[in-house]
């Protein structure tokens, strides 16, 4: 620093590197445009193919249960891709993941928008780790169909034009609800055991719509916290003798240990998504060290349900299900989250038919705007889907567990919306599936 | 070095990290101008993980002390950034410095409390840490957005940003590439910020209380101080990594703050060598190629994607015990042993 003579070389070798870094960039053109003629008709289809991608956490700690949503999926893609495809076009189905970590999320949605060259997202599963690429994915326009949450998030078709719900989001869920305890449970002390997060927020809303004034305690627990003594012991000193749960698979197994523990025997009531009898009772021989075998514990457990799943094995879609899942499954069992990721994918073929022989991006959008409340398929209650609304399935019935044997129906289909609508009986009768078990949509123009 | 003419290198330690910086700049524009946009974001997301495994080198590899909480201290600044980001008025690169100040704070309440602690008990406290911070979001759900996180706004290039880089490359500067710019330009920053510090008499004596506290301390060292200072340098590193990641991911949640984070980052600064910039940067590199590299070789190979997903943390696990067992000094002590041998004897380092 000191000698002139070593500054100058310094600076010299400097003005080296930057000169290089400035020719070695040399100016191209710009990049010209591909504009795919005919059957290419946006990115991600070819005239043999569209490529649809999602993320699900096939590790970790959300992985049980969650992670067998994407083989569903792909089972029933190959099922129709064998059967010819959509308008001649195979589907390719990535999914890649994300272990439910937001980070990883962001990550793995690049991979599929940027080298992957998804079409559209179908199916990306949870919350916090969806909202991670919300923006991302509607700034690039890419179609992110059928999130697999029950968030109030995906219906804001103004901020995020691209994004739909599909399953009953938690406000109705928790409306229909409390409606079936005030009408049946009038005198029940109620209480709430909700998971710290929209989730929770949301089902206590739709609950407290009817049931305000017959709640006495509303107990949330973090995830990732397994000790719910304090909340289960909570809600028995408050004296509740029925208790709505608004929480994940996981912690209906931690809370029905937890009360056992503490002789707390009040009628119970999970949301769909904590309730699939199969996965809570492997969960539950997990956390009791093999004390608890089964799902015995949760015989008499209310739910609620909008597809008909492996507890009905007579019913025509559960049938085509097995028939899928035969043919094109891989190991394993037909369950209820397989159910879940093939009646998601069963609605992709519809919207996918429904955008017309040369499918954009721009136009599987407008035709589920547009078409999309008229769709049918697996569900027992219609779409919400219109220019002003991206919500997902209207409503829900409330079931009773009977044991592993299946479920009992306690009340009719009920469809709702958000907000102060009216929940109203549905009911149009539930259409068997098409005899081949695809569906043909005929798309508008 | 030695292989060049002694008069072409600058004497001055600064200049010459600087020389290696700008090097270091010519190499990341040229990659970052060549690869797709897939790989821009992959760069962007290896960024944030070697700002903050840099940070950790130093602080576990100079002046030995482990900690398992840095995943907490990337939490403080991303939560920080997306704070100060919301509603427009900050400029993105006042929130990272600022960022980088409240986690250097942090630092300096962690750092006096671990200076006492040696060891398993300095481990302990900072996973408890690790643990408690992303406690923290879901309680003040209010402020930081619970469960769901804080959704950040990441930058938009700036129209002289944008001509600039028009101007040199002809292409259109997508949102990815640009923070993969900002990414790499504050890891460099930090490299040559941290490659002095290590050079310089900090270094030497953080090296000097690793080594031999007692020692150090009859040098007239005081122990404690050097030890919350090399804290704060490692925080304040940590603070910068979160708010990259902020932007990157655009969010910043619970979630994305778990221990494995912490306990990636250490391993990452492990496999790279402890000690050692270069390493920080191989060990990164390692955490974001690998998974995915595994993970498409996996359904290459006929698996499903259950099971190549699962194969990923398996090939990373097997990766850390082979190199703990043939390179116990990381990627670069192995390095540094073939160089040795390669020029044949000592040498002055």
């Amino acid at each position: 620093m000191r000698r002139p003579g070593q500054r100058g070389l310094a600076v010299g070798a400097l003005a080296t590197i930057v000169t290089l870094l400035i020719t070695s960039c040399g100016a191209g053109g710009r990049p010209e445009e591909d504009q795919g003629g005919g059957s290419a008709s946006d990115v991600g289809v070819t005239a043999e193919s569209v490529k649809v991608g999602a993320h699900f956490p096939l590790t970790g700690v959300a992985a049980p249960g969650y992670s067998e949503i994407p083989t569903g999926a792909k089972a029933y893609f190959d099922f129709v891709n064998a059967a010819g495809g959509v308008n001649g076009r195979r589907i390719d189905y990535v999914y890649r993941d994300d272990a439910y970590n937001p980070t990883n999320t962001s990550q793995v949605v690049n991979e599929l928008v940027l080298q992957d060259e998804i079409f559209a997202m179908v199916g990306g599963l949870g919350t916090p780790t969806h909202s991670a690429v919300l923006d991302f994915l509607n700034s690039s326009e890419v179609p992110d169909l059928f999130v697999s949450s029950g968030s109030l998030l995906w219906d804001q078709p103004e901020t995020n034009p691209q994004t739909f719900g599909w399953q009953p989001d938690y406000e109705v869920e928790g409306k229909i609800i409390g409606q079936y305890v005030q009408q049946n449970f009038p005198d029940a002390k109620v209480g709430l055991f909700l998971q710290d997060d929209d989730f929770g927020e949301d089902g206590e809303k739709g609950a407290r719509a009817y049931i305000d004034d017959q709640i006495v305690a509303a107990e949330r627990y973090a995830p990732g916290n397994t000790d719910v003594g304090p909340q289960v012991a909570a809600l028995q000193a408050a004296g509740a003798d029925l208790v709505i749960g608004f929480n994940v698979p996981s912690y209906t197994a931690l809370s029905q240990l937890t009360a056992m523990r503490l002789n707390y025997d009040p009628q119970w009531i999970y949301s769909n998504v904590g309730s699939d009898p199969a996965l809570v009772g492997s969960l539950l021989s997990r956390f009791s060290e093999g004390q608890v075998t089964d799902a015995a514990l949760l015989q008499g457990v209310m739910t609620t349900e909008y597809l008909p799943g492996v507890d009905a094995p007579d019913n025509a879609w559960t049938k085509l299900w097995q028939r899928v899942w035969d043919a094109h499954g891989g190991q394993g069992q037909l369950s209820n989250y397989r159910i879940y990721g093939m009646a998601q994918a069963y609605t992709f073929v519809q919207a996918l038919q429904a955008a017309g022989p040369d499918p954009t991006r721009e136009g599987i959008v407008t035709a589920l705007e547009e078409m999309g409340g008229e769709l049918r398929g697996p569900a027992f209650v219609p779409y919400r889907y219109s220019a002003d609304s991206h919500a997902g399935l209207s409503g829900v019935k409330v079931v009773r567990i009977a044991g592993t044997g299946g479920t009992e129906d306690l009340s009719p289909v009920l469809v709702t919306g958000n907000g102060d609508t009216e929940i109203t009986e549905h009911t149009e009768e539930h259409a068997a599936p098409p005899e081949n078990g695809i569906p043909n949509v005929q798309p508008q123009n | 070095m030695r292989t060049l003419p002694r008069r072409f290198v600058p004497r001055s330690l600064l200049l010459r990290n600087l020389l290696g910086v700008l090097a270091g700049l010519v190499v990341v524009v040229l990659v970052l101008e060549t690869t797709s946009p897939f790989r821009n974001s992959q760069l962007a997301t290896m960024s944030y993980y070697a700002i903050a495994a840099a940070g950790l080198t130093v602080l576990t590899g100079l002046n030995g002390q482990i900690s398992l909480g840095h995943g907490a201290l990337m939490a403080v600044g991303a939560y920080t950034t997306a704070l100060l980001l919301e509603g427009d008025a900050v400029p993105f690169s006042l929130a990272m410095l600022v960022a980088a100040a409240v986690t250097a704070l942090v630092g300096i309440l962690v750092g006096a409390a671990a200076s006492r602690l040696h060891g398993p008990y300095l481990a302990g406290a900072t996973l408890a840490l690790a643990v408690g911070v992303p406690g923290l979001a879901i309680y003040f759900d209010g402020l930081l957005g619970g469960e769901q996180g804080l959704s950040v706004r990441s930058p938009r290039p700036p129209d002289w940003f944008a001509d600039a880089h028009y101007f040199v490359t002809a292409g259109d500067l997508s949102s990815a590439k640009y923070l993969a710019y900002i990414g790499w330009l504050t890891l460099l920053l930090v490299i040559l910020l941290l490659a002095n510090l290590m050079a310089s008499r900090f270094g030497r004596v953080w090296r000097a209380v690793r080594d031999d506290e007692v020692a150090a301390e009859l040098a007239g060292l005081r122990l404690g101080r050097l030890r919350v200072l090399a804290f704060v340098v490692s925080a304040a590193c940590a603070g910068l990594a979160g708010a990259v990641l902020a932007m990157v991911v655009r969010l910043a949640a619970p979630s994305g703050f778990t221990i494995v984070l912490s306990l990636s980052l250490l391993t990452a600064v492990v496999v790279g060598g402890l000690g050692s910039i270069a390493g920080a940067l191989l060990g990164s590199a390692l955490l974001v190629f690998l998974p995915p590299a595994v993970t498409n070789l996996g359904t290459g190979a006929g698996l499903t994607g259950v099971q190549a997903a699962q194969l990923a943390p398996l090939v990373y696990g097997v990766v850390l015990v082979v190199v703990m067992l043939l390179a116990p000094g990381g990627a670069m002590g192995l390095l540094r042993r073939f160089w040795r041998r390669g020029i044949n004897q000592g040498g002055s380092r």
